[in-house]
């Protein structure tokens, strides 16, 4: 029992972000350079377009050890590419249905839009994004 | 001196014995393979026991072709005991090959399944709702069954696989063309799989008839009267045959049928569930959430669909269980 609880204390989540060129990474970038803090635990991709995120990075990331994913993309009708992150919201949902199939929490994933302005929303999604996934604990795989 | 004609072995795993009876589909060209081979295995259609395979030299079989999943611990031995027997180790059909459609069994527990099957079942008449025991005594005699997986397996996730026939089953056609790429030495390299590595649209018969394919609605076949001639997934089913690898000669669209997958993905595809759901996701043209939700939801078992013969071979293998037991 006392193992149990130091190990969810101690528990620090593996949070991977995906966020596009155009406005998600412009956002954290604003982030840096006005030195708000934001959580350790998460490792930043830069994809072009929100777009370009397939399902399979995601499972990827779970079965490597990843506790939570955030993919980030331009507001609805900013998308650099017109309709990437369309796709993208239709993609997350197909891949959510899949997710929870697998028993994967859904709170495990989150899909958000980010401006090149918003970077005080982007360091609130993460640390949030942190704050979930820790009460939620590490993932656990089907294993067998 | 007689002709010392090479070894080979058939076996079964956890299979419906479709299979066995494509080895049959060779019709009267099975012939040409008695006469070329020696059978020293096959438990469908000969009598030779486990324990004749057991008294064989290591490696003396030069290719066992195995078929079905690996679902309980007597497959698993039955794998690694032909593993030493023969040279080449021949995956044979979509259930050795990715897990197959026993593999949807990784959505669920064994405890469910077993619940299911042998006791809530509508057909199913058990009163003292007894389930497959490991070991049971009959009169004085202890009977024993292997172990079932909680996880059923794909023939690779125990043994080294040379080779892999895919299909559920596979088109004869592969199975003669692997047979004669083994007598004659003419091998692809380790870990292939012996059929072409294109997708099934390629040689599918039916015709895009639009610039665009755009998905209003998500349709299962009978709920439509097919246009002949035409690509289904312009008419809104869901066929897999964009993530499908080539070789059944587009069996299931010459007959109007959308391609469920049973060939597998095609080498660049890691996944072809997840792949699926990224083309899907760029073919419809829903842009507010709600409405994108509304037609996800409407999907019966989505993930079931896109996985029908590969949950096994998928990224995350299983679903997650309660108790890891
Ligand atoms: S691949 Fe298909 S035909 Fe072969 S054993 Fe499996 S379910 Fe049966
Ligand atoms: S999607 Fe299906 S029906 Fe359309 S071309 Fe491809 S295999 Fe044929
Ligand atoms: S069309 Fe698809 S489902 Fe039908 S036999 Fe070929 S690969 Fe299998
Ligand atoms: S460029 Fe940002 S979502 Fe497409």
């Amino acid at each position: 029992m006392t193992v149990e609880i130091i190990e969810k204390a101690e528990f620090e989540p593996n949070i991977l972000m995906f966020a596009c060129n155009w406005c998600s990474y412009a956002g954290l970038d604003l982030a840096g350079t006005s030195r708000m803090k934001y959580p350790v635990n998460v490792t930043i991709i830069k994809t072009m377009c929100s777009g370009r995120i397939e399902p399979t990075f995601v499972m990827k990331a779970f079965k490597d050890g990843i506790d939570g994913v955030i993919i980030s993309m331009c507001h609805e009708g900013d998308c650099h590419y017109m309709d990437g992150n369309y796709k993208t919201i239709r993609r997350f949902h197909l891949m959510n249905n899949m997710l929870e199939s697998f028993g994967i929490s859904k709170d495990r994933v989150m899909m958000v839009g980010i401006s090149a302005s918003e970077g005080a929303k982007a360091v609130k999604v993460i640390t949030d994004m942190v704050e979930t996934v820790r009460t939620l604990g590490p993932i656990e795989l089907g294993a067998d | 001196m007689a002709v010392v004609k090479p070894k080979v072995a058939f076996y079964w795993m956890g299979t419906c014995g479709g299979c066995e009876e494509s080895v049959v589909d060779l019709a009267e060209r099975i012939l040409d393979v008695v006469a070329a081979v020696d059978i020293v295995f096959w438990p469908v259609a000969l009598d030779f026991k486990k324990a004749d395979v057991e008294a064989m030299e290591d490696g003396s079989i030069a290719v066992a072709l195995i078929n079905g999943s690996v679902r309980n611990s007597e497959d698993e031995k039955m794998g690694k005991m032909l593993r030493k027997k023969a040279g080449l180790i021949v995956a044979y059909g979509a259930c050795a090959h990715l897990g197959g459609i026993p593999g949807l069994a990784n959505f669920h527990t064994r405890e469910e399944i077993f619940q299911k099957v042998y006791i809530e079942a509508p057909t199913i008449n058990n009163p003292k709702k007894i389930i497959p025991q490991l070991e049971t005594e009959v009169n004085g005699v202890k009977l024993t069954l292997p172990t079932i997986y909680n996880t059923v397996k794909k023939l690779d996730d125990i043994i080294d696989v040379d080779y892999y026939i895919p299909g559920c089953p596979p088109h004869p056609d592969l199975l003669m063309g692997a047979v004669q790429a083994i007598l004659s030495g003419n091998l692809p390299p380790h870990g292939s799989v012996l059929s072409p590595n294109r997708n099934m649209c390629d040689t599918c018969p039916l015709e895009r008839k639009e610039d665009k394919i755009i998905m209003k609605k998500f349709k299962r076949i009978h709920q439509i009267i097919p246009e002949e001639g035409q690509c289904l997934l312009e008419q809104g089913v869901m066929c897999l045959g964009p993530v499908t690898r080539n070789g059944c000669d587009a069996a299931c669209m010459k007959v109007t049928m959308p391609c469920r997958g049973c060939y597998g993905p095609t080498d660049e595809v890691e996944d072809m569930g997840t792949k699926y759901a990224s083309a899907l996701a760029s073919i419809w043209e829903e842009t507010d959430e709600e409405d994108v939700i509304r037609m996800v939801k409407s999907i019966p078992s989505f993930a079931k669909m896109v996985y029908y013969f590969s949950t096994p071979s998928s990224i995350l293998k299983r679903k997650k269980m309660e108790v890891i037991p």
